[in-house]
């Protein structure tokens, strides 16, 4: 597009070179999760032939305008580029753990790839040792054999779950259960549009034959927001037990929700939403090993919580947001912290839902400091033992 | 046609704006490339400066679209004139015209009220629309812009089709409070509009705040930088920088050391929560005070 059109052949030679090494940088960025497209393509080449590409960093300048959609981009990008351009420190930004919300749909299917296996033992590894083969035997998903067998399943504590086939079940119902808290949310939106004001554009319109006499009135309906569903599952080495079915669990939620948002929290916070959306579970377990590392160790809840509220809370909370906390409560910070951190989220949300498998335990009573501290900011603290027990959930939170 | 880099640096500092070194540019493609800007950043960075000082670098007339959660095409595209309407329909109502000449007339022109959207595709002379808070608005609305924005033509059901006389260079904001969508993101050249640097804070305040000496500006520069890097619950934008900057001028403070106390005490055009107010004691404004040269 309007290349230096010269005569001479030398010339034409090196702008030539020139758009080959923007190619080749183009595909590096792509491989650093960049959304560049053809049309992205098509512009760097016009600033390729423009004045901007006079000096390094003005073209760094253009390009970085160019191709980058949020703030991860813009703040790697300069690395990337004296990478490629001026061959300066690393050749190659392996994308980090929080570049996983960055992440766009085409460029999840590379991470599975080799780079996912090379990494170390994170939460995928751990979850495809004790059920990997469960979810390949799952698709097509284990029909239930009648009411019977899913009651009886749904009844076994988690922690009995050890057989592939048994796991699988509870993973489809996991599935279930989600697709129906949803479907009910839904429904009762529609029941809920009532007209609410006046639409005069169309009551005019109306009404026209009529001398502009508004006889037939038409509303206008408020639309309601869908409730956004935000987890937070702890996966540290006490809940270890669970970790993979509520994995599995979250994955149905976010496949059937409409909005909803995931986190899973050890030492650390990660956002796990973008890996979990993956449809194929055993690409999202993939995904999720680059993203948790260190799962299965010590918990910090409160400082999690901190991080949640410092980082995540502004762009994820709106005034429809229910917050699901999936965690034993043993926490290895200071109860204070975890105090001021859940009263900080308790003002944000509209409801804090949390859910405890030890409650389905004989005589547990929550005396865990971490869970003393955070009782008096929870709205519904509720059981998580059993399939049975997250049923028992989805009134509630249809009553949202 | 497009302006070059410098010429627009140079015109921005004319008109009050001190940009980084980056922005020109980014500007510079916005007429090249005839995308949107799209500008990222925490609240009172000087985003929405940017788009009133393009509006004056290019000397034409800036339309601004404030966003909100439930914002729809009749406050952000157009509207009917509804009482005109009305009282039009009685008017000819005794004249006895036929109704279908009645609709005819009353969707017409005057009784079209247009709104920023429209308004910014109508003008003959590329105008600034600046879209502010573009994450307060619904996801719906936010595909419709992409449709405006991709084809600058507007169809209105009663009037036709409306092309844009002119395209105008758009400017969105986002304070990021919702992830905006791919696609849009994909449409428009992007700039994270980051807090400024000692330098450029100085100079935004020389610019900015009348008859400030340049060594107090510097001092309250690396303060506000101080300021920044404590632990905030809402870190000060450059808009509060000027507040604070304007209330020791009005004070009649010539040196920060001359006066610990009046800048503890002024140090609340800096401090918006009442967390971190309590939190910021005398001691720490003290300890940063004395890292100011």
């Amino acid at each position: 597009m309007g290349c230096a059109q010269s005569d001479a052949g030398d010339l034409n030679q090196a702008s030539a070179r020139m758009a080959h090494r923007l190619s080749g940088f183009l595909s590096t960025l792509r491989n650093n999760a960049f959304a560049v497209g053809l049309k992205e393509t098509e512009d760097a080449a016009q600033v390729l032939a423009s004045a901007l590409a006079s000096r390094p960093a003005v073209l760094r300048a253009a390009l970085k305008a160019l191709v980058c959609a949020r703030r991860s981009d813009w703040l790697k990008f300069d690395d990337i580029f004296d990478a490629y351009w001026l061959r300066r420190g690393m050749r190659r930004v392996v994308p980090l753990a929080n570049a996983g919300r960055a992440m766009k749909q085409a460029e999840r299917r590379q991470l599975a790839g080799p780079e996912a296996l090379q990494r170390e033992a994170g939460l995928g590894e751990e979850v495809a040792t004790s059920n990997g083969d469960a979810d390949r035997n799952a698709t097509p998903p284990a029909r239930m054999q009648g009411a019977a067998r899913a009651e009886r399943l749904s009844e076994t504590d988690f922690r009995k779950l050890h057989d592939p086939e048994a796991i699988a079940e509870a993973h489809a119902l996991a599935a279930q259960l989600a697709r129906c808290m949803r479907s009910r949310l839904s429904r009762r939106e529609r029941a809920r549009l009532k007209g609410q004001r006046i639409d005069l554009r169309r009551t005019i319109r109306r009404n026209v034959s009529h001398g502009g006499m508004p006889i037939e009135r038409m509303w206008r309906r408020k639309k309601r927001k869908p409730l956004r569903l935000i987890v937070l599952l702890d996966a540290s080495g006490s809940m270890s037990l669970y970790t993979s079915v509520f994995v599995r669990f979250i994955h149905g939620v976010l496949d059937e929700f409409r909005e909803a948002e995931a986190f899973l929290f050890h030492t650390r916070l990660v956002h796990v939403s973008a890996a979990l959306r993956e449809k194929d579970a055993a690409r999202a377990l993939d995904r999720l090993s680059l993203l948790a590392q260190g799962v299965g160790g010590g918990t910090r809840i409160g400082e999690s919580l901190a991080a949640f509220n410092r980082w995540h809370a502004k762009g994820v909370i709106h005034s429809r947001t229910c917050m699901m906390i999936i965690s034993d409560g043993y926490d290895t910070g200071t109860p204070q912290v975890m105090a001021a951190e859940m009263q900080q989220l308790a003002k944000r949300c509209k409801r804090i839902v949390w859910l405890n498998p030890m409650i389905g335990w004989d005589g547990y009573a929550p005396t865990a400091r971490g869970m003393q501290a955070a009782l008096p900011f929870v709205d519904l603290f509720a059981p998580a033992h059993n399939l049975q027990s997250l049923a028992a959930l989805e009134p509630y939170l249809a009553r949202l | 046609m497009a302006m070059s880099r410098e010429r627009i640096a140079e015109l921005l500092g004319g008109v009050g704006y001190v940009a980084d070194r980056e922005l020109p540019v980014a500007l510079q493609l916005m007429d090249m490339l005839g995308r949107p800007l799209l500008l990222e950043g925490e609240a009172g960075v000087g985003k929405t400066e940017v788009a009133k000082a393009l509006a004056a670098v290019h000397g034409t007339e800036l339309i601004r679209l404030q966003c909100y959660e439930g914002i729809d095409q009749s406050t952000a595209l157009y509207e009917w004139n509804y009482q005109r309407q009305l009282l039009a329909i009685r008017a000819r109502e005794v004249s006895a015209c036929d109704s279908k000449a009645v609709e005819q007339d009353i969707f017409s022109e005057p009784f079209l009220l247009e709104r920023p959207l429209l308004a910014a595709i109508r003008r003959d002379n590329r105008p600034v629309l600046l879209i502010d808070e573009i994450d307060r608005a619904d996801e719906e609305f936010e595909a419709f812009l992409l449709e405006l924005l991709s084809d600058f033509q507007v169809s209105i059901p009663e009037f036709g089709t409306v092309k844009a006389k002119s395209i105008p260079r758009v400017v969105l904001t986002s304070n990021s409070t919702r992830e905006l969508s791919d696609a849009l993101r994909r449409r428009c050249l992007y700039h994270y509009v980051d807090y400024p640097d000692v330098q450029r804070e100085t100079r935004i305040i020389l610019a900015r705040v009348r008859g400030i000496a340049t060594s107090l500006a510097l001092q309250i520069a690396r303060m506000v930088e101080g300021v920044r890097k404590e632990d905030l619950r809402k870190r000060p934008g450059v808009a509060e920088t000027l507040d604070w900057a304007a209330a020791l001028v009005g004070l009649d403070v010539k040196d920060l050391h001359d006066d610990p106390t009046t800048v503890h005490e002024t140090l609340r055009c800096l401090l918006k929560t009442q967390e971190d107010r309590a939190r910021f004691t005398p001691e720490i404004s003290a300890r940063l005070l004395g890292r100011v040269a």
